[in-house]
């Protein structure tokens, strides 16, 4: 008992002189043979198991490319089911080596937090889904509108802010759950019903008939998911970081799942950097020359994970819009592997 | 008096000299109809409770049928199964959800090859309870031993695995559904049990540091919730220490709901050493018994006899306790159906009232069983009483 007890006062002590000692992240996923990942578990289209118990998601194939990066197989990834209470905790206490679990990325975040936002991976937002009869076209046409929401959220507040904003009167409807406001909404109480847009599109699946519903154009706040690492390790802030980017830059190039070993032969001098048949980026990072070859084979290019998680191959059928790639308009913007 | 007993002659006017005839006697208030003005309308006021249980049970009753059996759709691949349609307007449960998702509601995310581990644990579960609950069951000593100590070891190597003995080892977070529902029941069960009787004979103990030590756990963890101590266990421990030493998710929860249940099953097997009387305590000490021989062979068997029905009571809260390590981020019965419940696949307005319902009538049933279980030990431990 004695023993146990001094054991324990010491380990507080290295906690408390900030000694753990943190080997590199990398070297411990390494050892351990699997990278640890700190996801949503019940998030439709971002993070959460099939009826067979296989993970899903776009957080989640997010997750796995990291683990190709690392260890040449997608599979090699455990997953963590985080509460919003308990993301971080897992984060800072070193239970998870990265969390993507559809997080948005704030100031206060990265930086009281101990935290590290890797860059944007999805740009989300909040918006209203409307009777398709009241034919509104805009949200901005919702003055006077009955408007069911979350109670308690930065989406209630977010709400009041937009109608102030805008000189428009708001008769917001509070509920203590989204599945209570939506059934109010569905039930004819509000006029919209108003979350994160991400979630719109498989909230609508549950009403009555959702065909007669459509989502307004209007996103009115930003909401950028980012992955998130500790502070201190730069080397493995660098490998998620770049994991996404390259990702986004393998769908620039054309480079998808199916065609990579051919793009790998290819002359132009960008894919060529990329796939790593020129220099040496990939150990830059500490990785391997493929490293981009092992994401892309192992998960596919931004477009493909985004449209067979979320976008037209999945039930939720969100589209591109923001999320899609500079060069099509949307905000996707990858700096250049050189 | 000598002219009452002067013989059959004497005629006096009151007495009768026939017996009288037989007549059958007058109808007992019998009947359906007095049953029913007896039981369900004695005064103003059971007729109106009973008038407005049957309209609250007609009121529901029939909805409730309908929606669970007679407009539930039984099978299908996907949402526009459980969709109103032509056929089907207004359609109730669906089932063909709980069908497809059925095998993650037991499972959970345990990988598909690895399952029969699962089973075979299921198994020996079902075997170790039944030795230990059926009471006229031969060798119930071994039965003990196989529930308290072969059964933890075993399935700790089953369902975790081991390199050892070449079985894949199986992280815990991969754990889930019914599978982790009944391991963090059977371990609070399992653990909480002897250490509730240590706890228990500690607070009565004569040596004051062993009762100091036993009133302040008992009283400390009875003190705070369940909750306070999970979310203890999950959230704070691992900032304490290293992440090499921190043990995963799924252990912290067990350690959490061990001691607390510990703490209740304590002051339930106290009640019991309460109500055996002190002279059975002097006889076994004037037989030359010591402290453990007395315990085990006079008091203990007494005292758990009177508990059987608090321990199974106690059982049953426990079990529907675990739900609360939903709020940790562990896939219990529970979580799995909430998850389930969101999938897109399935997204219709009554996928959520399906899942709800499914998880209503697993717990009522099991925890019927187990109430029933209680209620025959109580009428068996009764028929002593009234010999």
């Amino acid at each position: 008992m004695k023993r146990v007890f001094v054991v324990l006062l010491a380990a507080c002590a290295a906690l408390a002189t900030g000694a753990p000692a943190e080997a590199a992240t990398l070297d411990n996923i390494k050892a351990r043979g699997s990278l640890n990942c700190g996801a949503n578990g019940q998030l439709p289209g971002f993070g959460m198991p099939d009826a067979q118990g296989i993970w899903t998601g776009f957080d989640v194939e997010l997750c796995r490319a990291v683990a190709a990066a690392i260890f040449n197989d997608p599979q090699k990834v455990k997953f963590v089911a985080l509460t919003a209470k308990d993301r971080f905790t897992a984060l800072q206490s070193g239970d998870i080596d990265v969390l993507i679990r559809n997080t948005t990325w704030t100031l206060s975040r990265d930086t009281q937090l101990g935290l590290n936002a890797t860059g944007i991976n999805y740009f989300d937002g909040q918006g209203f889904i409307v009777r398709k009869s009241l034919k509104l076209n805009s949200a901005l046409e919702l003055n006077d509108a009955a408007v069911c929401v979350q109670q308690g959220t930065t989406t209630e507040l977010n709400l009041s802010d937009y109608f102030r904003a805008n000189k428009m009167r708001l008769k917001s409807v509070t509920f203590a759950t989204l599945d209570e406001a939506l059934k109010a909404y569905d039930t004819g109480r509000c006029d919209a019903y108003t979350t994160d847009a991400s979630q719109l599109y498989s909230v609508r699946l549950k009403l009555a008939r959702p065909d007669e519903h459509v989502v307004l154009p209007e996103i009115v706040s930003k909401e950028p998911f980012s992955a998130f690492v500790r502070h201190g390790d730069d080397q493995w802030f660098d490998i998620v970081r770049w994991t996404i980017f390259a990702m986004l830059n393998a769908e620039e190039f054309g480079i998808t799942k199916a065609n990579v070993d051919e793009q790998a032969k290819s002359d132009n001098p960008e894919i060529k950097r990329l796939l790593g048949t020129e220099g040496n980026f990939g150990e830059a990072l500490g990785l391997t020359k493929d490293w981009a070859v092992r994401i892309v084979k192992g998960v596919g290019n931004y477009g493909e994970v985004f449209e067979r998680t979320i976008g037209q191959g999945s039930p939720l059928k969100i589209t591109r819009g923001q999320n899609a790639l500079w060069t099509k308009g949307g905000l996707h913007y990858a700096p250049p592997v050189r | 008096m000598t002219d009452l007993a002067a013989g059959p002659e004497s005629h006096v006017a009151f007495v009768r000299t026939t017996p009288a005839p037989h007549v059958a006697r007058p109808p007992l208030p019998g009947g359906p109809l007095h049953w029913v003005r007896a039981n369900l309308f004695a005064t103003p006021l059971d007729g109106a409770l009973t008038i407005l249980v049957i309209l609250l049970a007609w009121w529901t009753v029939p909805p409730l049928l309908d929606f669970l059996i007679f407009d539930a759709v039984w099978s299908g691949s996907g949402r526009d199964a459980c969709l109103p349609s032509a056929q089907n307007p207004d359609p109730g449960a669906c089932w063909a959800f709980v069908r497809t998702w059925f095998s993650f509601f037991i499972y959970g995310p345990y990988p598909l090859a690895e399952r029969w581990r699962v089973d075979v644990f299921f198994a020996l579960l079902v075997f170790g309870t039944a030795w230990m609950l059926w009471l006229d069951a031969p060798r119930r000593d071994l039965g003990a031993a196989f529930f308290f100590l072969a059964l933890p070891t075993v399935s700790f190597v089953l369902l975790r695995g081991s390199t050892t003995i070449g079985l894949e080892v199986i992280d815990t977070a991969l754990w889930g559904g019914l599978l982790v529902t009944l391991v963090v029941a059977s371990v609070g069960i399992v653990v909480s049990l002897p250490l509730g009787i240590l706890l228990a004979l500690g607070r009565r103990s004569t040596m004051p540091a062993v009762r100091l030590l036993s009133i302040g756990f008992i009283e400390l963890v009875r003190g705070v919730p369940l909750i306070t101590v999970l979310f203890m266990a999950s959230v704070m421990l691992p900032l304490f220490v290293p992440p090499a030493w921190s043990p995963d998710k799924l252990l912290r929860a067990l350690v959490g709901i061990a001691i607390f249940a510990s703490a209740y099953m304590a002051e339930v097997v106290r009640a019991g050493l309460a109500s055996i009387p002190k002279g059975q305590y002097e006889a076994a000490r004037a037989l030359g018994l010591g402290y453990w021989r007395m315990l085990a062979l006079v008091v203990l068997p007494q005292a758990l006899r009177v508990t059987i029905p608090n321990i199974v009571n106690n059982t049953i809260a426990l079990f529907k306790d675990t739900t609360l390590v939903f709020f940790v981020g562990i896939f219990d019965f529970l979580r799995t159906i909430e998850i389930a419940r969101v999938d897109p696949a399935w997204a219709t307005p009554v996928t959520s009232t399906t899942g709800y319902a499914f998880a209503a009538i697993c717990y009522f049933v099991a925890c019927h069983f187990m109430s029933r279980y209680a209620t025959g030990i109580e009428r068996r431990l009764a028929a002593g009483d009234r010999r």
